[in-house]
């Protein structure tokens, strides 16, 4: 059994890769024109709740925790975590493409290696044999 | 200008650093090994519904107290940004991150990390460095 995934699965993975990144940005810009929370004003996080990017941002990272969590009842630990390390080079690209900023060499040369890291996990099983928690599995589904 | 550590305020943002990616790693394999103890969340909906999932989900122990690390890592992520520059702490914290689960999923989770994917972690930890430059 090589443990092959479902196109649902991939969609699955493509929403972690897209979740966290875009959570993460938009949940940055708000904060930004929020601006700094210290210990004594903590009422600005309160604030912050106002914000339609922070709102969206927080949507998305819960969304993408949803999204963590169903893949690990199905994958491997080791599979998974490159997906969310292409979070990063969504957010890089995004960075290029929309914000139009410059990559420098340094940040092409991670991007490379972080596809590189996608493809290797991509081409294996996504899930480690125990005949066990596989049978529960079945269990499960019937 | 690249702040300077002194050799002892060195050593309290690396053992922070190092910290926080424990707790990070800690949180995500808890949270693994619940997923796993579970089974496939897809199957389970589909029998009981969403509703039905997220109890099942919720009353796994081992998934709340992995919730909870994480919480916990958010927050001393935020400390550890507090004595340290985000240009350091961020990439080392990931990188960090990123190796420890490797190894947490091959000698805690007993996953058979291959070749491939210890070649993926390295691969990824280093490009997370490289994207911060």
């Amino acid at each position: 059994m090589t443990h092959r995934l479902k196109p649902s699965q991939y969609a699955v993975l493509i929403a972690i890769m897209l979740t966290a990144s875009v959570g993460d940005s938009l949940l940055a810009r708000g904060m930004a024109q929020v601006g700094p929370v210290d210990i004594h004003h903590l009422n600005l996080l309160w604030h912050a709740l106002f914000n339609p990017f922070v709102d969206v941002g927080i949507v998305l990272l819960i969304g993408f925790f949803a999204c963590y969590t169903t893949a690990l009842s199905w994958a491997d630990l080791s599979f998974v975590m490159p997906a969310t390390a292409f979070g990063y080079v969504v957010i890089a690209l995004l960075g290029k493409f929309w914000l139009h900023e410059q990559l420098s060499l340094s940040r092409w040369l991670g991007i490379a290696l972080i596809v590189c890291a996608v493809g290797f996990v991509a081409g294996g099983p996504s899930r480690t044999e125990h005949p066990e928690l596989d049978q529960m599995d079945a269990g499960a589904a019937r | 200008m690249p702040t300077v550590f002194h050799p002892t305020e060195a050593w309290k943002v690396w053992a922070v650093i190092a910290f926080v990616a424990a707790i990070a790693v800690a949180g995500e394999v808890l949270i693994a090994s619940g997923m796993r103890d579970l089974g496939d969340l897809d199957r389970i909906r589909a029998r009981v519904g969403l509703p039905g999932t997220i109890r099942a989900v919720l009353s796994s122990v081992k998934f709340v107290i992995g919730a909870l690390c994480m919480a916990a890592n958010f927050f001393s992520m935020l400390y550890a940004l507090s004595i340290a520059d985000l240009s350091l702490a961020g990439p080392a914290i990931a990188s960090l991150t990123y190796i420890g689960n490797a190894i947490a999923a091959k000698f805690v989770l007993g996953e058979r990390v291959d070749k491939r994917r210890w070649l993926a972690t390295a691969f990824v930890a280093v490009g997370v460095v490289l994207l911060t430059r």
